[in-house]
């Protein structure tokens, strides 16, 4: 795996003082500063160690599953009247992408000789993900979620107790994922050093967009050989993903960026409506600001308190958005869509219907803007199915008997 | 003029007692007279919390008094409003302390211009990094005489603390061990931390803050530094309080 490339001369990856344009940093308090310098100094050391790669790849294959699927989708492709192919992230062990970062930090954070992990969790994929690899590598695991996704997340909230990780409610704030991620990072201050942060998203304080992108972007080196495997071509004209903080998205696009013919498309949760004052569509709603140690674009209030995002899909409802991606859309190489909880869900059952395929709410909302791309005959689209709507059965159910 | 924190420390080079107060807490025109009553009650400096939703260096009970103070709808324009002229009733240097977020979206350059027209003295921003300070903001902070503080951990470098003591101006403040705000941790632990900083002779005054409560803490830290810093035990006395006056003369008065 290439989890190690050279990206040193692109203008869509990390600078060399981790930033991606005006967006990124480290804005984390003193506490933080010694665990944050040594990923820093030492991440890409370990990524590009062969035995590293060859233990990180062994663990792709035979324990997740990969290389995931990538699936020439008929009856969605004759109803777009393009070439839709589907990413399989949803068949990975877990049910998401979620767990390709979770396999590569747990085996960093053993090569930094440390013994406890923490974790942040929304839905409780990024958890499940967590405890899966802490029971694998007999690590202790503690993960935090906002008390309001745990009862809304119950089967996930029993899933990482099965797996042996403690689940600690986040009580704060909203409490749900933005105050998960403050009460982890807190833990963090107060064991800085038996303790790693898995932290889940392609945010956070640099190094971890990049480390988050790079193990994440097993998705794209494999859309590559798969793709030309299928079409004689590696590059299709269009790559699109759902953005949270944007994991799956930077899996997708991470070996494409530079390559300007590949349009990259990004579908944010609209919510209610982008304007109805319940919505998760950062590059729309927000401006430059501070969450969890990254600078970047930021759901906030005039006076820079952080406003509290809504989506049906609970893996998208953060208020802010990955460096890397907030470079994409202000240096506009992405083009960001937003799609509202009610067309992600009649997505989701039209894939269901014409696919047999159920997938994540999430991922529902990539599928939505398949309708509004202007897709010709001939076109080749990527689409990342992040992962699958068991746990999401509830809100389909609910939708179902309206 | 020269700077309130630097004129304390001359006359007063030990045993110096800093006070934490959320402004906008527990009232939120609370934030004067609480200040006052301290001023009154022998705190030599005030450190006026601007609270933020997401504030990550703290502890629970800071971040209730945060998400108290903005329920009240305390703001920094609010505050700016409240701290209109107080320079003709507090004399005592007052300190600034709160997340980046709010001060860029009120706009950096217009804070200090702003704090300064006012009569702040320092400010205290844990999650600016030390070089971004250094390359955009130092001239800033300087040309408005605000003394920006830096925190130091036990496990911050000795080569990062002579960096930060470089480029602090006021004090340097030492956070007693590696926790968020309200944390109990063993003094004893510390001891050696405070050794090693004594032994780096550094320019600054050294503040210990972060575990600080009563009498006897607060003592065990001033005998290890010029003096110390008390945030949320202040917080927990105000939390209940029915007379602020009292509360905060009760309070200063178990340590000093």
């Amino acid at each position: 795996m290439d989890i190690a490339i050279n990206t040193g001369n692109s203008k869509y990856h990390v600078d060399k003082n981790g930033y991606y344009g005006r967006f990124g940093g480290a804005y984390i308090p003193e506490m933080l500063y010694p665990n944050v310098e040594e990923l820093q100094t030492k991440y890409f050391q370990i990524l590009s160690d062969p035995s590293f790669q060859q233990e990180f790849d062994a663990l792709l294959r035979n324990y997740v599953g990969r290389p995931s699927p990538l699936y020439l989708a008929r009856r969605l492709s004759e109803k777009y009247n393009a070439n839709i192919y589907l990413k399989r992230e949803d068949l990975n062990h877990t049910g998401a992408h979620k767990i390709n970062n979770t396999i590569g930090q747990i085996l960093l954070a053993k090569r930094l000789g440390k013994n406890r992990i923490i974790a942040e969790t929304g839905a409780g994929q990024h958890g499940v993900a967590t405890a899966t690899v802490c029971a694998l590598m007999n690590m202790e695991c503690v993960v935090y979620m906002g008390s309001i996704d745990i009862e809304r997340q119950a089967p996930n909230v029993a899933r990482m107790k099965m797996l042996g990780a403690t689940v600690v409610p986040a009580t704060s704030g909203s409490q749900t994922l933005k105050d998960a991620t403050n009460e982890a990072i807190r833990d963090w201050i107060n064991n800085p050093v038996d303790t790693h942060y898995i932290l889940g998203t392609a945010s956070g304080p640099h190094p971890y967009p990049d480390m988050v992108a790079r193990f994440q972007s097993v998705i794209s080196e494999e859309i590559r050989k798969q793709l030309k495997e299928q079409t004689g071509s590696e590059l299709p004209d269009y790559l699109v993903a759902c953005i949270g903080g944007g994991s799956n998205a930077a899996g997708t696009y991470f070996h494409y960026l530079d390559e300007p013919s590949v349009k990259i498309i990004a579908v944010e949760a609209g919510g209610k409506g982008v304007h109805s004052g319940f919505s998760a569509a950062t590059t729309q709603l927000g401006k430059l600001g501070i969450i969890h140690g990254a600078k970047t674009l930021l759901m906030q209030t005039d006076d820079g308190q952080i406003v509290e995002p809504h989506s049906i899909s609970a893996g998208l409802d953060y208020p802010g958005i990955g460096p890397m991606h907030a470079h994409l859309y202000e240096s506009g190489r992405g083009q960001f869509l937003s799609a509202t909880d009610e067309e992600a869900l009649e997505a989701a059952y039209e894939l269901s219907k014409l696919e047999g395929i159920i997938p994540a709410m999430e991922s529902a909302h990539a599928l939505a803007k398949l309708k509004d791309l202007p897709l010709k005959k001939d076109d080749t689209v990527v689409l990342c199915l992040s992962g699958r709507g068991d746990k999401d059965l509830n809100t389909y159910i609910r939708h179902m008997s309206k | 003029m020269q700077n309130r924190i630097d004129q304390l420390f001359a006359k007063k080079p030990n045993g110096v007692l800093n006070i934490y107060c959320t402004a906008g807490f527990p009232e939120l025109n609370d934030t004067l007279p609480v200040m006052k009553a301290l001023q009154e009650a022998g705190a030599d400096i005030i450190e006026l919390g601007m609270p933020f939703s997401d504030p990550l260096a703290d502890g629970p009970v800071i971040q209730d008094s945060s998400a108290q103070a903005l329920k009240n709808g305390m703001s920094i324009p609010v505050l700016f409003s409240q701290l209109e002229g107080f320079r003709k009733e507090i004399q005592v240097p007052v300190i600034l302390m709160g997340y980046l977020n709010p001060v860029m979206a009120y706009g950096i350059e217009a804070f200090c211009i702003k704090c300064s027209e006012l009569g702040i003295d320092g400010v205290i921003l844990p999650d600016l990094p030390m070089a971004e300070y250094e390359s955009e903001y130092k001239a800033l902070f300087e040309q408005h005489n605000l003394h920006f503080i830096f925190l130091v951990t036990p496990e911050t470098s000795e080569a990062r603390i002579r960096k930060i003591d470089s480029l602090s101006r006021g004090f340097v403040y030492a956070v007693s061990s590696s926790s968020t705000t309200g944390k109990d941790k063993e003094m004893g632990d510390q001891k050696a931390y405070f050794e090693r900083l004594k032994g780096l002779q550094l320019k600054n005054p050294v503040l210990v803050g972060f575990g600080i409560k009563d009498k006897k803490t607060f003592d065990a830290a001033a005998a290890n530094a010029n003096g110390a810093i008390i945030g949320t035990a202040f917080i927990r006395a105000l939390s209940g309080s029915q007379d602020i006056n009292k509360t905060v003369k009760d309070f200063v008065g178990s340590i000093i």
